[in-house]
């Protein structure tokens, strides 16, 4: 079209530069909106116009004509004006005498024009007067017709792009596992926590025959359905390759090799993969009875080791999936020690923007990594750190996946949950309660009477209270008081320790943690005379864990048994 | 679940306030108006009798709290009496014995206040 580069107006209604003009004594309206409003019609004689037809006309923005109507109230005589304009001329040729160019605030919307009166006479000032009235009305109520259906456009293509977050959120966490392996001696923890509009994350976990375990963690580039489709045919790809080159195999040493999973899911990605789209991808392969941990590299953030109070990085050379066929994996491998936590994590993490636009970063993260605790507890505490660090109102980018893999501690359990040794655990009560205020009374009574032979009465009462503040926030902060979802306690038993987990649905949203309370403060005012739940939990057990995943947010109170005389 | 009742006795120069029930978030009202209550005899001193309490949660600390801060600003002693050792344990650990006395029962509390 032979408009200039002015995107404005003139493109978005004037899609292919030809103006409409109702030409011929009649209405001229050229907007293509407002082409129905019949015709005022005043047949001058000459080229024959019929009444109230539309007139087609060139009026590219850059045309001087433009110019002078957007700038003319009233009634403008064709005759009179002496512009170089091929406007101009195509009107002149279809006989228009008059023109009433319709502006609203500044803005040409369209153009009344008319050819000579039926009786020839010409125009009278009350010709124009009415004229002139009438373009001063029907300018903004053209105006307000395109709005409208601006507006309705846009609510049309917002709901189409809901209803396309709502589908690829789906594919997205139908695919994500909706259990945790259990492996005796590891512990293993995941969250994920989708943007609006829902990046490409994800992660699986691959259970070999021989006990060994295969660990997945991956970003597809893009967002929407697209990424979630690409996320889900490379899962499929990775689980085939892997599962297959296992059975091939006779599962040997070198075939499951995480380099070759890689390479092979690679070279069957790339033949069918979109156009700038790629996949950044960690495996890795854990043998559960030595620790060994065997893994390749896609392009993905580089998993941090905890171990003490330092980190170690898991790094391994190699390309993103889905950019070049055939590429080599490099494959590392690592022997992991009692106390040695991992944490796999995703660059919605580390490409977090605070209100200042600075990014969370690796240097943040992996000094986290080295002064905190592993594990489940460590999830919960970088979700925590970066609420701190992006503020209330952060706008989540993009989805943020975390993963921990944690070697138990030879005579310490962080979670009793999933632990493989639950044989020696003993379920004492089970308690299901609907949310709604006050309820944390009857689980506080029925888990103390379940107690009654294993604590001392002292330490029930600790654990009575711990177990009602626990009940509370989970009625009120994972189910929002809300009686249809039910809060679910269960109480057991070994001979070490008691454990009590109080299950929501709250997902992985983390308990808000009210700073330390402070009694002074809160008597000046300057905190909040509320917040002493969690801290009353913390004084109240030996410890405390939480576990999470996509639906349930679980706190395990754990109280040692061996600390009581009479257990 | 048991509603807290609270009811006000005036003692010389003291008002004490008979707490009977749990003290949780739903006994907010009732422990305002005992208070407000006490406090129209302007008395130097209230005593909280906690005899017949058998629950207290985190929002029932809270409005205790609160009860503690008004307190503070109108310079009337909070005391304490009849709190199980669990109890009288968290009011420790949070610190709320600071400012409000144990006794052992309501004569003990009340011999000190003029």
């Amino acid at each position: 079209m032979e408009t200039t580069n002015k995107p404005s107006f003139w493109q978005r209604i004037f899609g292919g530069g030809k103006t409409r003009a109702a030409t011929e004594s009649g209405v001229a309206t050229e907007p293509g909106a407002t082409t129905e409003p019949g015709s005022i019609a005043n047949r001058g004689d000459a080229p024959k116009p019929l009444p109230g037809t539309l007139l087609t006309l060139d009026l590219p923005p850059n045309d001087p004509l433009v110019a002078y109507f957007s700038n003319q109230p009233g009634v403008v005589e064709l005759d009179k004006l002496n512009l170089d304009s091929p406007a101009l001329r195509e009107l002149n040729a279809q006989g228009v005498k008059l023109v009433i160019p319709l502006v609203n605030q500044g803005e040409l919307l369209g153009l009344m024009n008319l050819g000579n009166r039926l009786s020839d006479q010409d125009y009278s000032s009350d010709d124009r007067g009415l004229l002139n009235n009438l373009a001063t009305q029907t300018a903004p109520a053209i105006r307000v017709a395109q709005l409208v259906r601006q507006q309705q456009l846009e609510t049309q293509a917002r709901e189409r792009l809901e209803q396309e977050l709502r589908i690829a959120r789906l594919v997205q966490q139908t695919l994500l596992p909706q259990e945790l392996p259990a492996l005796e001696g590891w512990h293993i923890a995941a969250h994920y926590r989708p943007a609006r509009s829902v990046g490409g994350d994800f992660y699986d976990f691959l259970q070999y025959d021989d006990g060994r375990l295969g660990l997945v963690i991956g970003d597809v580039t893009d967002k929407g359905v697209p990424a979630a489709l690409v996320m889900a045919s490379t899962r499929a790809t990775l689980r085939g390759v892997a599962i297959d080159y296992a059975a091939a195999q006779n599962r040997t040493e070198s075939v499951v090799d995480p380099g070759q999973v890689l390479a092979r899911a690679n070279d069957l990605i790339c033949p069918d993969i979109p156009p700038k789209m790629f996949i950044t991808c960690f495996y890795a392969l854990l043998d559960p009875k030595t620790g060994c941990l065997q893994y390749a590299n896609a392009g993905h953030d580089v998993p941090y080791v905890k171990r003490g109070d330092t980190f170690i990085e898991l790094r391994a050379r190699g390309m993103p999936l889905g950019l070049l066929p055939g590429m080599p994996y490099e494959v590392q491998e690592i022997q992991l020690e009692p106390g040695d936590s991992i944490l796999f994590y995703s660059d919605g993490l580390v490409e977090a923007h605070n209100p200042q636009r600075e990014m969370f970063g690796f240097p943040r993260l992996s000094e986290y990594v080295a002064s905190h605790a592993g594990g489940a507890a460590l999830i919960q505490s970088v979700l925590e750190d970066l609420e701190v660090f992006t503020g209330p109102n952060w706008e989540q980018e993009d989805d943020v996946t975390l993963m921990t893999l944690e070697r138990a501690t030879r005579d310490e359990r962080r979670t009793t949950n999933g632990d493989a040794t639950a044989g020696e655990w003993k379920i004492l009560a089970e308690v299901e309660t609907p949310s709604a205020e006050g309820n944390e009374r009857e689980v506080m009574k029925r888990v103390a009477e379940a107690v009654q032979e294993v604590l001392p009465a002292a330490r029930i009462e600790q654990l009575k209270t711990a177990v009602a503040e626990a009940t509370m926030n989970a009625m009120e902060h994972g189910n929002k008081n809300n009686p249809d979802i039910p809060v679910h306690v269960e109480v057991k038993t070994s001979p070490k320790l008691l454990s009590v987990h109080i299950t929501d649905e709250g997902g992985s949203v983390p308990i808000p943690d009210n700073p330390a309370p402070d009694l002074d403060a809160k008597l000046d005012g300057m905190q909040s005379p509320r917040g002493w739940g969690l801290f009353l939990i913390k004084q109240f057990v030996d410890e405390m864990n939480i576990i999470t995943d996509e639906k349930h947010h679980t706190v395990e109170l754990i109280w040692h048994l061996e600390d009581n005389e009479n257990a | 679940m048991a509603t807290l009742e609270a009811t006000v006795r005036h003692q010389n120069n003291a008002a004490v306030i008979d707490l009977k029930g749990d003290i949780d978030g739903a006994g907010e009202d009732a422990l305002q108006k005992a208070y407000t209550e006490a406090m129209m005899q302007k008395p130097s001193a209230v005593l909280l009798n906690f005899r017949d309490v058998g629950y207290i949660n985190s929002k029932g600390i809270a409005l205790i709290v609160m009860l503690l801060a008004q307190a503070r600003k109108s310079g009337t002693r909070l005391l304490t009496t009849g709190l199980s050792p669990h109890y009288v344990e968290i009011f420790n650990i949070t610190r709320l014995s600071d400012f409000m006395k144990f006794y052992p029962d309501e004569q003990a509390a009340l011999e000190g206040v003029m």
